[in-house]
C-alpha cells in the first residue's frame, strides 16, 4: 500500500468504525462510497470478464453466435421500457428453464446421492453411527407431512439437539472469523497507519 | 420455454450425444450472458435510482452523490484504465473498497456478540446446548483453550466433524429434494412466480 492508500483506508476503516458510537454524516458517506464502489467493481468485471470475450469480440470476429447472445442481452434490457418489458421474460425463461433443468442432476447428486453415500459407509463404528443418527433424527425433524407422535416425536427430538449443535458451532465460527477480521482492521490502524506494531 | 429449456438440460445429462455437449455448452454461455447483462441492468437501475434523488434534492441526497462519484470513478477506471495489476482500477480495490469491506464485517463481531448475549441465555435445553457447542468450539480454536490440554480442541473437533456435520448432511439432503421438487414444478409451470407480478 502507497502513503496515500494507507490514508484512505485509514479513514475509511474509522469512518465506518464511528458507526459503533452511533449513527452519523461519516459512517453514511463511507457507506455509500463502499456501495458505489462494489457496484462498480462488479460492473466492470462483469463487462470485461464476460460481455465483452462473449458477445462484443464473437461479434466483431464475425461469429454468427455473438449476434444471438447480443439478442439476449438486448431482450434482457428492454427491462427499463414499460412498453416493451415483457420481453426481458424471454431470457429470464432461459435461465429459470435451464438453471432448473441443469439443477435436477446436480442437486441429487450433489445434495443427496453423495451426502447420502457419506453416511452410509462399509466401516462401523461410534463417529459413524452418530452420523447416522444425526443425519436421520434432523430429518426426522424437518418431516412435515405427519404430525410427531410415539418414536417419531423421539426422533425429531433428537434432531432438534444435532441442529443446536451445527448452530452452535456455526455461531462460534461466525464470531471468530469476524474477531478474526477486527483483529486485522485494528493491526492495520495501529501498525501500518500509526506505525505502534 | 422454461419446459423446453428445463427437459433439455435435463435430457442432454442423461444421453452422451456429443449434440447434447454442444447444445450444455451454449446454453451455459447464454446463461453467462444474460446473468451479466442483468447484473448491468441492475448497476444502471442503482445509478438511475440515486440520479433522480440528487436531481430531485430529496433527503440524503448529497450521499447520493457520492454513492454516484464513486461509481463512476470505478468504472470509468476499470472500462478505460484496465483491470490488471497498477491500475487505479486495483488501487480503488486496494486501497479503499477491500478495507471497507473488512471494516465493515469486522463491525459485525460488535453486533454479533451484543446477539450472542441475547440468543445464548440458557433458558432450556436447546438454547443450552448451542451456547454450550459455540463454548467449546471457540475455546477449542483459540491458544487458551489449547492451553489447558487437549480434551478441548479434541472435543470441539469432534463436535464439528461429527454431529454438526449430520445436521448439515440432513440440511443438505432436505435442501436437495426441495430443490429438486422446485425445479419439477418451475419446468411443468405449477409455479410461475419468478415471471412477477400476479400469478
Amino acid at each position: 500500500m502507497s502513503d496515500a492508500g494507507i490514508w484512505l483506508a485509514a479513514i475509511g476503516t474509522l469512518a465506518i468504525f464511528s458507526f459503533l458510537y452511533r449513527d452519523n454524516p461519516a459512517y453514511r458517506a463511507a457507506e455509500q462510497i463502499l456501495v458505489g464502489l462494489s457496484v462498480g467493481y462488479l460492473v466492470v468485471i462483469t463487462v470485461r470478464t464476460t460481455l465483452v470475450p462473449k458477445v462484443a469480440l464473437p461479434i466483431l470476429d464475425g461469429d454468427p453466435w455473438g449476434i444471438v447472445a447480443a439478442v439476449w442481452v438486448l431482450l434482457m434490457w428492454t427491462r427499463v421500457s414499460t412498453r416493451a418489458g415483457w420481453l426481458s421474460r424471454l431470457p429470464l425463461a432461459v435461465i429459470v428453464g435451464a438453471g432448473a433443468g441443469l439443477s435436477i442432476p446436480a442437486m441429487l447428486k450433489a445434495r443427496v446421492l453423495s451426502q447420502l453415500g457419506a453416511v452410509i459407509r462399509p466401516e462401523i463404528d461410534v463417529n459413524a453411527v452418530v452420523g447416522a443418527i444425526g443425519v436421520l433424527a434432523t430429518l426426522s425433524y424437518f418431516y412435515f407431512t405427519r404430525p410427531p407422535t410415539g418414536a417419531f416425536r423421539v426422533a425429531a427430538r433428537t434432531g432438534t439437539w444435532f441442529l443446536m449443535v451445527f448452530f452452535g458451532a456455526t455461531f462460534g465460527y461466525t464470531i471468530m472469523s469476524r474477531l478474526s477480521l477486527l483483529i486485522g482492521r485494528t493491526e492495520f490502524l495501529l501498525g501500518d497507519w500509526l506505525g505502534l506494531l | 420455454m422454461v419446459g423446453v429449456f428445463g427437459f433439455a438440460m435435463l435430457i442432454q445429462y442423461f444421453v452422451p450425444h456429443p449434440l447434447g455437449r454442444v447444445l450444455y455448452g451454449r446454453v451455459l454461455e447464454w446463461m453467462q450472458v444474460i446473468f451479466a447483462a442483468g447484473l448491468v441492468l441492475g448497476g444502471a437501475t442503482y445509478a438511475m435510482s440515486h440520479l433522480r434523488t440528487v436531481s430531485g434534492r430529496r433527503e440524503g441526497w448529497i450521499y447520493s452523490l457520492l454513492a454516484l462519484a464513486a461509481l463512476t470513478l470505478m468504472l470509468a477506471a476499470g472500462l478505460i484504465g484496465g483491470i490488471d495489476r497498477g491500475t487505479l482500477f486495483l488501487w480503488l480495490f486496494n486501497n479503499l473498497q477491500a478495507p471497507l469491506q473488512q471494516t465493515v464485517f469486522s463491525l459485525l463481531a460488535f453486533f454479533v456478540a451484543s446477539a450472542a448475549y441475547r440468543g445464548f441465555r440458557a433458558r432450556n435445553i436447546d438454547a443450552a446446548l448451542l451456547l454450550i457447542v459455540a463454548l467449546v468450539v471457540m475455546l477449542g480454536r483459540i491458544p487458551i483453550g489449547e492451553m489447558t490440554g487437549p480434551f478441548l480442541p479434541d472435543l470441539a473437533r469432534w463436535l464439528v466433524d461429527v454431529p454438526a456435520v449430520a445436521a448439515k448432511r440432513g440440511i443438505l439432503i432436505g435442501i436437495g429434494l426441495g430443490s429438486v421438487a422446485v425445479a419439477l414444478r418451475v419446468m411443468l409451470g405449477i409455479e410461475r412466480a419468478w415471471l412477477g407480478g400476479r400469478r
